[in-house]
């Protein structure tokens, strides 16, 4: 029989027990209904996630550190080898930014210092930002605005530091006050920060510091600098409620200051002063370095770039593909979940073809008898499973995909009386739609092998005589 | 009366042989002989009866003619096709091409209109939508059924379904018309009708007909030749001399 006659017949004997069958495509449509609301949100919730890590940029970032310094730390004073080892300084920053696939690399600045607001001293961790970070999710709810330049003498506070300067203390299970009431008083107003800053100097080298574990390195004795205390005055732009643990590099930090703004302050670092000691030239001298790439799939590459250069690095790259690995899992469970419910459907689509075929006897009898091959009963009962597939797949999409939008919905309303920030993690992709109707049209044929076979065997005799 | 070897050699080819044909089935201990070493011919164009009692095996005998049924021993060849030779798809081939069949119940699909119904065997022969349609609508308009072609066979009279059977036997044009009791489930009214068209079909198409019933008179009326049959043997074959208008028995009227 071709295949359109198939159709035609299959539609009609469907329609011929509009019940029962209608019924069994309902089942058909439910699993299949499951299986897509189980794998949407699976996909949505890791959207979800690589949008908001890609935002954060855990992901797509690489620390770079002089390899010395760990070398050191690690292997118990045995110095460094001098081929390998290699200064941090601006040169080195620069070069890796021309490193294919990079998008930026900035020095970490961080200090602690202290900063005064209306005449009283606030003792606070600074940081830098570079322009870049206005992207970065964190700052999505962030009153004011971003630094006006890369240079500008502008800050923006941590919500809780803003409290602080405000006299108001964190009331811990209370509610939280939204950040624009922190933020109100204190946008445009001015912050006094003071910091030591490192200026080359030409007095004798002050003697070694006591915090600095190899001060018996002649080297030291070679780089010569004053500590100046200085004061800079700096404009509150902004108040964001950040999340210290969903920031790239300057973690934990309160007070931000935009990136070329903090490099010209040459603020003292509280970090390893031997690399500093070493700056050959009048370069500046980094202990880390934030390289971004432009794609979390290039951070091995862009690594081992670096790696080569003589750095050690250090990215969430593992972490990153755990976290794949996490996804693939969760989405295998859901997908076998969701297959559950087809798989109970699926048997009865078998059920109502064995039930067809004891109803039908006589009219497959019938159709043997007027010429129906063995292979003719057999395509009909697989056409008529075939059909049942593909409605009820397509019914079970449309459906799984209103019971995920539910879901989705009716978790952001929640979501939003939680005060939280409603996202979508909720997605039905194209391949999803086509492979939840081809899955459905796959299974529903393998239910009907059983039921076609056995058709196809009926011995016409015994069916014609059946009443 | 005339004995089947002479009706054999005085006619054409043989439409139909079968030797020794044998039908058993086992019904838990008892072994049933539904045909039991049945040897006859039948020859192109003929109309045959096959009489007997209920279980004396004429329908078993038709069945494996159809090509429904296999024997158990012995052979039937039908249009030089041995039947217990053929696989089953061939044997499918063989009841879409070779055989229509009607049957006592008319054996319409009760969820296909008239049309569909006929056009069925079509759709096994994979014939094109509107060569079938064609097809389908000349074979009802020749039984007289072109009006109620969209009707599905519960709106029909049982004589008009047997019409439609028999319009269904033809779409194929078959060599072979085969009929199990047409007749039986209808009053003798629409029963002279259908035995009319079989007549015809056998007359004008030269279709080769093998008639099934219980029914002597009706035999007598419309067969050229009676084959009786009792515990699955063959026990009589004679020529129907009683049918003058028969063109079997006149043929012979003028040989002899």
């Amino acid at each position: 029989m071709k295949i359109p006659d198939l159709a035609e017949l299959a539609l009609r004997n469907l329609r011929e027990s509009l019940l029962r069958n209608s019924l069994t495509t309902i089942g058909i449509s439910v699993g299949v209904a499951s299986l897509v609301a189980m794998l949407s949100l699976g996909i949505g919730l890791q959207q979800l996630a690589s949008r908001r890590l890609g935002k954060s940029g855990l992901f797509d970032t690489v620390v770079v550190t002089s390899r010395r310094d760990l070398r050191n730390r690690n292997e118990d004073h045995n110095g460094p080898t001098p081929g390998e080892s290699r200064v941090l300084d601006e040169p080195a920053r620069q070069e890796i930014e021309r490193l294919p696939n990079v998008l930026e690399a900035y020095p970490d600045i961080r200090f602690i210092t202290e900063v005064r607001y209306e005449d009283k001293p606030h003792l606070t961790m600074i940081s830098a930002l570079p322009s870049s970070a206005k992207s970065n999710d964190a700052f999505d709810g962030m009153q004011g605005s971003f630094f006006s330049s890369d240079a500008a003498p502008e800050v923006i506070l941590q919500k809780t530091f803003a409290e602080e300067l405000l006299g108001k203390t964190p009331t811990r299970g209370g509610a939280e006050p939204p950040v624009a009431d922190v933020a109100k008083p204190l946008l445009g107003k001015e912050l006094t920060m003071r910091y030591a800053q490192r200026a080359a100097s030409t007095t004798p080298p002050s003697p070694p510091l006591a915090n600095a574990p190899n001060s018996n390195n002649s080297d030291l004795a070679g780089a010569a600098y004053s500590v100046v205390s200085r004061e800079q005055k700096l404009k509150i732009v902004g108040v964001a409620d950040l999340d210290p643990e969903s920031m790239r590099g300057p973690a934990r930090a309160k007070v931000f200051l935009p990136l070329r703004l903090a490099e010209g302050l040459h603020v003292m670092q509280p970090t390893d002063l031997r690399e500093i000691s070493q700056a050959a030239s009048g370069q500046p001298v980094y202990a880390s370095v934030s390289v971004r790439v432009k794609n979390p799939t290039q951070v091995q590459v862009v690594e081992d770039a670096i790696k080569k250069m003589g750095f050690t690095t250090f990215s969430l790259l593992d972490a990153s593909q755990s976290l794949r690995t996490f996804f693939r899992v969760l989405d295998l469970f859901l997908l076998i979940f969701g297959s559950l419910a087809l798989a109970v459907a699926s048997i009865g689509i078998v059920n109502t073809l064995v039930m067809a075929i004891l109803e039908r006897r006589r009219e497959i009898g019938i159709m043997k008898a007027i010429g129906a091959s063995d292979g003719d009963v057999k395509k009909l009962f697989f056409a008529e499973a075939g059909a049942m597939g593909i409605l009820g797949g397509v019914a079970g999409v449309a459906l799984g995909w209103a019971i995920g939008r539910s879901i989705n919905f009716a978790t952001n309303v929640y979501l939003r009386r939680e005060s939280l920030t409603p996202d979508n993690f909720w997605a039905v992709p194209w391949w999803l739609v086509g492979l939840a109707i081809g899955f459905s049209f796959l299974v529903s044929l393998v239910s009907g092998l059983y039921p076609a076979a056995r058709a196809a065997k009926l011995d016409p005799v015994q069916a014609l005589r059946y009443e | 009366m005339t004995t089947a070897s002479a009706v054999s050699s005085a006619r054409g080819t043989v439409a139909i042989r079968s030797e020794s044909l044998c039908r058993h089935y086992r019904m838990g201990e008892t072994l049933i002989r539904a045909v039991d070493g049945v040897s006859l011919e039948v020859r192109a164009g003929e109309f045959i009866a096959l009489l007997g009692s209920s279980g004396s095996g004429k329908s078993s005998v038709l069945n494996l003619i159809a090509g429904l049924d296999r024997p158990t021993s012995g052979s039937v060849v039908v249009q030089d096709r041995d039947l217990a030779k053929l696989s089953r798809e061939e044997l499918a081939k063989y009841r879409l091409h070779v055989v229509g069949m009607v049957f006592q119940s008319f054996n319409l699909i009760p969820s296909m209109t008239l049309a569909e119904n006929v056009e069925l065997p079509l759709r096994f022969a994979e014939v094109d939508r509107s060569r079938r349609q064609n097809l389908s609508t000349d074979a009802l308009e020749r039984v007289g059924l072109r009006a109620r072609m969209n009707h599905r066979p519960s709106e029909l009279s049982g004589g008009e379904q047997q019409r439609a059977a028999l319009a269904r036997a033809l779409i194929n044009r078959p060599q072979l018309l085969l009929a199990d009791e047409p007749t039986g489930n209808l009053d003798s009214h629409t029963g002279t009708e259908i035995m009319n068209m079989v007549r015809e079909f056998n007359r004008e198409l030269g279709m080769t007909v093998v008639m099934v019933t219980h029914e002597r008179a009706l035999a007598e009326r419309y067969a050229q030749r009676m084959i009786f049959l009792a515990d699955g043997k063959l026990i009589d074959d004679r020529l129907n001399d009683d049918n003058p208008n028969a063109p079997a028995a006149r043929g012979m009227g003028e040989q002899s």
